[in-house]
């Protein structure tokens, strides 16, 4: 493509369709539009101009508002199908394998598709990252594609602009004018807080350039949060993890390495109805109980940064603190959330040995359920020794006791209860609501007394150092907006010929109104000639047109 | 002319320049955040050739093992619960295998899972076992190995590192070549 020379002598680069400096249109298609496009100032958007190597090639494909819309229109209907199966985070499996299970046996060969396309795992699935980094590439290229060129032809505007020009703009008036009409327009324009430059027979006028910075200033941010959308992926930024914590328990912090935490207590507070609570009355009775307060409370500890795994003594306490729901436990950047409970695990059983026919007692024994000791010392000499424990029972294996898990869910004790009259021992294997006497009938038993229980917490450990940065991004966004929409770039272009009469011309990029109203106390006060709404014209005509048609 | 002609060709060259920059930079940084997220998952995971992470567990007779103290001699990790079957299964074999490799410098430290005192040590007088048994209170060490499923036996061999992850029930022949594999020259 070759350089365009104007008319006027201007030499303009390749694809320009409004001169860039009198503003004569250069195209065949511009000359046979009644009104100029302003949209970027006629300018040559410079990825329409090379197209030649492949980095041209590469930077005029991004460059294009088409592929932009396309790829956000691609991100929304794969965002919608994500939303149409359950993401894997809601599925319950949690290894790779078992997850591809789940998909095929719950959905057949759709769940099957699904899950090969990597929409159980949307946001971290390869393809999608990249459209949404090719949206990046499509907002950063575009807008420098745009904004230089726009930029350049703003700051280097002429005043004087050829006629047809002017008389190719929206808002166009010719007629004679005074002597003083000049000098007057701009003093009121300026009133009107235009910046006005003269040349010779003419003026320009132009008040909220910086408006059309707007949705450059917009993808700024937008691009400034794409970064930070970036660096949750990078590890140290982002951490979002679970942690089932039992009262008693010290439990290492998933995810913030040398910090544990211990949970003292949990409470669940409901509301009595009574009282100061009187007004609670009518839902508690309407819905049962009504949740006051969710409370877990903790003691932080630190390990130094030498310290080994498995090493217990040389944890230094950090903080204690109640976490409660919108409470969280802070620390080195980390939060940690009250979000979920469970009630009543069994902690300890408390029995008596008995005889079984008298009744008579040697008093009573606690089994830990947690942490069981082996003897238990009873009065008048009896003992009992615990020869097995299981803590989930769930049957035999070769006449040998089973466990399902490490949980105390169904505890199963092997005892061997001695008292002064049965020396030699009796054995005795106690489920809750049964014994099992293996050797045949004892005479004395344990009797189930209490059982005491503790509580769950369901903990959720949160460190997120992108948020500053969203919230940069989400700013600029917002700023860019505003520019763009509340403010607007007015411009008149006003001349008088040298036998008086004036050609006015005006512009703007929106609420045209606000133009009309401004440019009508400019007129009134120097008596500037009519103008008219060339495009609400040609709009009548058209409508005009197709009434008669019809 | 000639001036003016290679003005244009340095701009040209300019524009190509700067064109492949904005768009190297942000296609590595696109192929950095996919790296990232593809390898999200593993990339705690602990892998053949890593060095084996230090730890120090105390056994029944309440004496320290700490791993690094092993240096020179192979270390068979086997993480381990009472109520894993496949677990309790494999004990016998590799109590056997224990009193053949242990005279070669081979070392077995079996690491029970968080579970009571009294469980693990019936469980340890149950089955006779002659090597340590060590107790992950916090599981730490658990978590520093990443340990899913159980049984998951981690050979170290004796340059510290880790030379074989068998997660799953092991046969008798199994336990038998993998102490052979970490067995110093």
């Amino acid at each position: 493509m070759e350089k365009v020379q104007c008319q006027c002598g201007h030499v303009n680069p390749p694809g320009t369709d409004l001169c860039e400096s009198c503003g004569r249109s250069l195209t065949e298609k511009e000359q046979n539009n009644t009104l100029a496009d302003m949209r970027y100032e006629g300018t040559a958007r410079r990825s329409q101009t090379y197209n030649k190597s492949i980095v041209d090639k590469i930077w005029n494909f991004f460059s294009s508002v088409k592929i932009g819309v396309s790829i956000i229109v691609v991100l929304l209907v794969a965002a919608s199908i994500g939303t149409i199966l359950p993401q894997q985070a809601y599925v319950p499996a949690n290894t790779e394998a078992t997850i591809k299970a789940y998909y095929a046996d719950v959905y057949g060969v759709p769940g099957q598709i699904y899950h090969a396309l990597g929409f159980h795992d949307l946001y971290s699935s390869f393809w999608f990252i990249a459209l949404v980094g090719m949206l990046a590439i499509s907002l950063i290229v575009a807008s420098l594609d745009r904004f230089v060129p726009l930029y350049r032809s703003l700051k280097n505007q002429r005043v004087l602009r050829h006629v047809s020009f002017m008389n190719k703009q929206r808002i166009y008036g010719k007629g004679p004018g005074n002597e003083d009409t000049m000098k007057k327009a701009e003093a009121k324009l300026k009133e009107l807080k235009y910046n006005v430059s003269t040349d010779k027979n003419g003026l320009l006028a132009e008040k909220g350039r910086f408006s059309r910075w707007g949705p450059y200033v917009n993808h700024i941010g937008l691009i400034i949060f794409l970064f930070g959308v970036m660096l949750r992926m990078i590890p140290g930024f982002y951490v979002d993890e679970t942690l089932w914590i039992r009262e008693g328990e010290t439990r290492a912090i998933p995810d913030a390495p040398g910090y544990f935490i211990e949970s003292q207590n949990f409470e669940l507070e409901t509301y009595t109805g009574e009282d100061e609570e009187a007004v609670f009355g009518e839902a508690i009775e309407r819905v049962g109980n009504v949740a006051k307060n969710y409370q877990t409370d903790v003691v932080l500890y630190q390990k130094p940064e030498d310290s080994l795994p498995g090493a217990t003594d040389d944890m230094e306490v950090v903080d204690e603190y109640p976490i409660r729901v919108n409470q969280p436990l802070k620390f080195d950047g980390y939060a940690v959330y009250q979000m979920d409970f469970r009630l009543d695990e069994l902690k300890s059983m408390t029995f008596a040995l008995t005889d079984k026919e008298t009744e008579e007692s040697f008093g009573e024994l606690t089994i830990d359920l947690i942490n069981p000791d082996e003897f238990y010392e009873l009065e008048n000499g009896a003992t009992v020794e615990l020869l097995g424990y299981y803590p989930d029972f769930d049957g035999f294996d070769n006449g040998e006791p089973q466990t399902a898990t490490p949980l105390p869910n169904n505890p199963g004790f092997l005892v061997e209860m001695t008292t002064p009259e049965t020396p030699e021992g009796e054995t005795s294997f106690i489920l809750i609501q049964e014994t099992i006497e293996p050797f045949g009938e004892n005479q004395y038993k344990l009797s189930f007394q209490n059982v005491e229980t503790r509580d769950v917490s369901g903990l959720t450990i949160r460190k997120d150092k992108t948020l500053p940065i969203l919230g940069l991004g989400g700013l600029i966004f917002m700023i860019g907006v505003a520019q763009g929409m509340y403010f607007n770039h007015r411009r008149f272009w006003i001349q008088q010929q040298e036998d008086g009469t004036v050609i006015l011309a005006g512009h703007t990029n929106k609420n045209w109104f606000g133009l009309k109203k401004d440019l009508d106390q400019v007129s009134e006060f120097a008596s500037l000639p009519a103008y008219q709404d060339q495009q609400e014209e040609t709009r009548e005509q058209d409508d005009k047109k197709g009434a008669e048609l019809t | 002319m000639n001036d003016k002609n290679s003005n244009k060709k340095n701009k040209k060259r300019n524009r190509a320049i700067m064109r492949s920059a904005i768009l190297l930079v942000l296609i590595a940084a696109i192929g950095y955040t996919i790296y990232n997220s593809v390898t999200a998952e593993d990339v705690s995971l602990l892998k053949v050739g890593d060095e084996a992470p230090d730890f120090v567990l105390v056994d029944l007779e309440g004496e320290q093992h700490r791993l690094s103290d092993y240096q020179g001699e192979g270390v068979f990790l086997n993480f381990w619960g009472t109520w894993c079957k496949p677990c309790a299964k494999e004990m016998p074999a590799m109590d056997r295998q224990y009193e053949v490799y242990k005279e070669q410098g081979v070392h077995v430290l079996a690491v029970n899972i968080a579970q009571s005192d009294f469980e693990v040590q019936s469980f340890a007088d149950q089955y006779g076992l002659s090597f340590p048994v060590v107790i992950d209170k916090s599981k730490s060490v658990m978590s520093a190995y990443n340990i899913n499923p159980l049984p998951t036996t981690v050979l170290v061999n004796p340059e510290g590192k880790v030379e074989k992850i068998i997660t799953g029930e092991m046969t008798e022949q199994d336990i038998e070549s993998y102490m052979a594999s970490i067995k110093p020259e």
